[in-house]
């Protein structure tokens, strides 16, 4: 304690702290003193997705995809579904990036299943579990329904096979067919409703649907409104197609 | 091998709320100060800004704020029956990494615990006789009246938006009655409030209760808080908690500390160091400094006269537990104290649905709401109940993201044409009713290091044994009746009720209200640190954060974290510092 008692002394002498000198610094350190660190042009932006076809999916799974986010969320006469809104794109640029591959997830052993309680225990990533739960879909749709595949069956089958899933009674290959519908679900969900540099959510029509605004900023003029109806239409990070030159 | 750095002062663990604080402080007193931070440097203008922050999936759903399960994660497991298993990915709690802590994507909701709470056993038990058993609350060892001065300071630093209820012990009619007495309003006046939160307000009074504003860390006008800096007005855009202000208007370490701390010649920030441990010297008493590993996988041994624990609740009991700081806890013997005590916080929620109702609740704020307290702590006659403890409900109007909120009534389906509709029907008309309840401590509920995981550095996870108890549900379920009275008074089309039912989980998210581990108390066999966070065993190691909590009270804890914090760091300037050496004689 040699080191405190002194600089308290000194302060009580009135005297400036005696500042350590290294003699050794870490090389590698970020190491911030006497500023406030400060990078010009530097603003951690989004990264939108490139546009054009699937990069992940191969076009019969595309199909499948395609189909079943056609059944979660519909076209139906409030307006497009997820598949017209560009989810299946969404999950594509999802399924080959980072959120594909689990970077941020802990994927070390031993695996073993655990109880509901316990989340997630598989070991297959969230790229993995599509591209295997999507073939043993299809290998189970064309075992009971001669030869045929998710995408080719009726729209009223299509439901029947997805609440099979969502009830938990299909096993897909030792995959449990519930893992991966609400997986399937709570990704369609966000990419409906995600900013549209993600590939969904496409001319912000699914909050222009729900009514909600988008990433605006400032509500203060609007916050004693009580009850009314919010003016202005959404805004997405890009903006909107109004303010291009095109608009 | 680990290099030898010259030696500094403090050695501070972690770069979040605690740290930042006790920073300003101890560099304040004169000393030299470095503080090790395992993320990024980051900051408003150029991590926050507005023209990308509201960026739902990126932030919460891809988690980019927060700790990274796959360098760091802990086990769980809900009893010790069980084997624990790794959380995959965040869910149940969302844990920070990086500059500023949890304090950049915390909503602002900045309580008082109630005078009682600080009593919990001896208060419950003189009213009510003995604890139920297995139950192992404890008092705190400080009372709300020594902390008052340093709630204070804690509230101007952030410029709290609130409406006190209590002066000097006279209640002020529009505040919360049923808080201990303040010395002096709340710097700011409560926020604005939206639609819902009115309509709340409205059935509760007409249903016998005194509603009040809640107090929020999101100013209600531009603020200059006592260091000389500046807070602008909160714009209601939405996207507070889970993400960060990009409009300097929630109180956060970088809109109310680091422009001064940085700019200080005494202090030290090393950002992408990772603390793996406190090193002890050969009689275990003492603390000679901390062993960090940078970006580049290089070791590096810091010796510090002081060592602060300040890396979040959950993570200072790792530390400890890692260390061979303190005794670890065994529930079998009840002996042991370095994981004990380990709770969390019971909520749920009953949403309300309007038929001609626009409540538009896109516009929000993290703590923006109304509440009351009648259910809270002791302030209702718990007799015959079966339970102790409460908690409040409020109605937050905190945001309208449509991937997380999109609220639908009850027996709607989860997806096709009939979800579909019943999302676009409710999105601007619904609101919902928070009820956010006490977690009692309990002999089976606990920390330790689990013996099959590991980090990315090889070394042990922490593994949670945790479930809510019967004391539990009997509490959340009375809230959550209490609620729904005030949700039918709203004159709603109709409500949905969402109990907390069975045991916990670890999957949807709750709160990141995670305590004790490192509870402080009286007695060295039941508490790892002192009344003043100074650990019993090495007395140059203080350890902050809600792992100090006994039991958790039934509100969120950083208003009490920040007592705690300036309370210790008081201890240290003014007590340690004069004879360094334990603070209380065990
Ligand atoms: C989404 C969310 C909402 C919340 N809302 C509220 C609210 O409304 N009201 C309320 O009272 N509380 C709220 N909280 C909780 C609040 O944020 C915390 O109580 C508070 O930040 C705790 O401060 P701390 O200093 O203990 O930890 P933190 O602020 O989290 O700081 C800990 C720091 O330590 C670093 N660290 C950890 N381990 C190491 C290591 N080994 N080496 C180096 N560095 C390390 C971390 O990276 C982190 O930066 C919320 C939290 C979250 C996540």
């Amino acid at each position: 304690m040699e080191k405190i008692a002194l600089s308290r002394r000194q302060i009580l002498a009135g005297g400036a702290a005696a500042a350590v000198v290294a003699t050794e610094r870490p090389a590698s350190a970020h190491s911030i003193k006497g500023e406030v660190p400060w990078a010009p042009s530097q603003a951690d932006a989004p990264h939108a997705i490139d546009p054009g076809g699937y990069i992940f999916f191969t076009p019969q799974e595309a199909a499948l995809i395609e189909a079943a986010v056609a059944r979660l969320i519909p076209a139906d006469d409030l307006g497009p579904g997820a598949k017209e809104l560009g989810v299946p794109t969404f999950l594509d640029r999802q399924l080959a990036g980072e959120y594909g591959r689990a970077e941020r997830w802990y994927m070390l052993g031993p695996w073993r299943q655990g109880s509901d309680n316990q989340g997630y225990q598989s070991r297959l990533t969230p790229a993995q579990l599509y591209r295997y739960a999507i073939k043993q879909l299809d290998a189970h749709v064309s075992s009971i329904k001669d030869g045929r595949r998710f995408a080719n069956l009726a729209t009223e089958d299509q439901d029947a096979l997805l609440s099979d899933l969502e009830a938990g009674k299909v096993d897909l290959g030792g995959v449990s067919g519930k893992a991966f519908f609400d997986l399937l679900l709570q990704n369609t969900i966000e990419g409906f409703f995600a900013d549209p540099i993600y590939g969904g959510n496409r001319n912000m029509e699914a909050w222009r649907m729900i009514g909600f605004p988008g990433a605006r900023y400032d509500y203060r003029d609007f916050v004693a409104k009580h009850g009314e109806r919010f003016p202005l239409p959404p805004v997405g990070l890009q903006g909107r197609p109004a303010w291009s030159s095109k608009g | 091998m680990a290099r030898k750095l010259p030696s500094i002062d403090v050695a501070l663990v972690g770069f979040g709320w605690t740290a930042a604080m006790l920073a300003q402080e101890f560099t304040d007193a004169g000393l030299n100060v470095l503080a090790l931070e395992r993320g990024v440097w980051r900051d408003t203008p150029t991590d926050f800004a507005p023209t990308f922050i509201q960026d739902e999936l990126r932030y919460y759903f891809r988690h980019e704020l927060f700790q990274e399960a796959s360098r760091e994660t802990l086990t769980f497991r809900n009893n010790g029956g069980e084997t624990a298993l790794p959380m995959r990915h965040l869910g149940s709690f969302l844990p920070a990494t990086g500059v500023g802590g949890a304090g950049i994507h915390w909503n602002g909701q900045t309580w008082r615990f109630l005078p009682t709470d600080f009593v919990a056993k001896s208060h419950n038990e003189q009213r009510y006789g003995k604890l139920a058993e297995g139950m192992t609350v404890q008092d705190w060892g400080v009372t709300y009246d020594e902390l008052e001065p340093y709630y204070d300071r804690f509230e101007y630093l952030c410029g709290i938006s609130g409406k006190a209820g209590n002066l000097n012990g006279t209640k002020q009619p529009g505040g919360n009655p049923f808080e201990g007495p303040r010395k002096r309003d709340f710097p700011n006046p409560p926020m604005d409030m939206t639609y819902a939160p009115m309509l709340f307000a409205k059935a509760a009074q007409e249903t016998g209760h005194a509603p009040f504003p809640c107090p929020s860390a999101n100013m209600s006008r531009a603020y200059t808080n006592p260091l000389g800096v500046q807070l602008g007005p909160c714009t209601y855009c939405g996207f507070c908690e889970k993400y960060a202000c990009g409009n300097y208007s929630k109180a956060s370490p970088q809109t109310t500390i680091l422009p001064v701390l940085m700019r200080k010649p005494n202090f030290e920030l090393r950002t992408q160091c990772e603390v793996l441990k406190v090193n002890l010297d050969n009689t275990g008493k003492k603390a000679t400094g901390i062993t960090y590993v940078d970006a580049q996988g290089e070791e590096w041994e810091q010796p510090a006269d002081l060592v602060i624990l300040c890396a979040f609740a959950l993570h200072n009991v790792r530390l400890m537990l890692l260390s061979g700081l303190g005794q670890p806890y065994d529930p079998e013997t009840n002996t042991g104290v370095v994981g004990r005590n380990y709770a969390y916080q019971i909520t749920s929620a009953v949403d309300v649905f309007f038929d001609d109702k626009l409540t538009n609740t896109f516009i929000g704020a993290g703590s923006l709401g109304m509440g009351i307290d009648e259910y809270n702590g002791d302030n209702f006659d718990h007799t015959g109940l079966g339970f102790i403890g409460g908690g409040y409900i409020a109605l937050w109007t905190t945001n309208g993201r449509p991937i997380e909120t999109h609220p639908v009534p009850e027996g709607t389906p989860k997806w096709g044409s009939k979800w579909k509709k019943a999302v676009v029907d409710n999105y601007l008309k619904q609101c919902s009713i928070s009820t956010h309840g006490a977690v009692m401590s309990h002999r089976g509920n606990y920390l330790d290091l689990d013996p099959f995981y590991r980090d990315v550095h090889g070394r042990p996870l922490v593994r949670m044994t945790f479930d809510f108890t019967d004391n539990e549900h009997r509490m959340s379920d009375y809230l959550t009746d209490r609620a729904a009275e005030i949700a039918r008074a709203m004159q709603p089309r109709e409500i949905k009720v969402s109990r907390r039912k069975g045991s916990y989980s670890i999957v949807p998210y709750q709160t990141t209200h995670n305590t004790g581990g490192a509870i402080m108390g009286d007695d060295p066999k039941t508490s790892a640190v002192n009344r003043y966070l100074q650990s019993w065993q090495a007395h140059n190691v203080f350890v902050m954060g809600a792992c100090a909590f006994p039991q958790n009270p039934g509100y969120n804890p950083t208003g009490t974290v920040g007592a705690l914090t300036y309370w210790a760091a008081d201890a240290i300037r003014n007590q340690y510092l004069k004879s360094p050496g334990p603070l209380v004689q065990a």
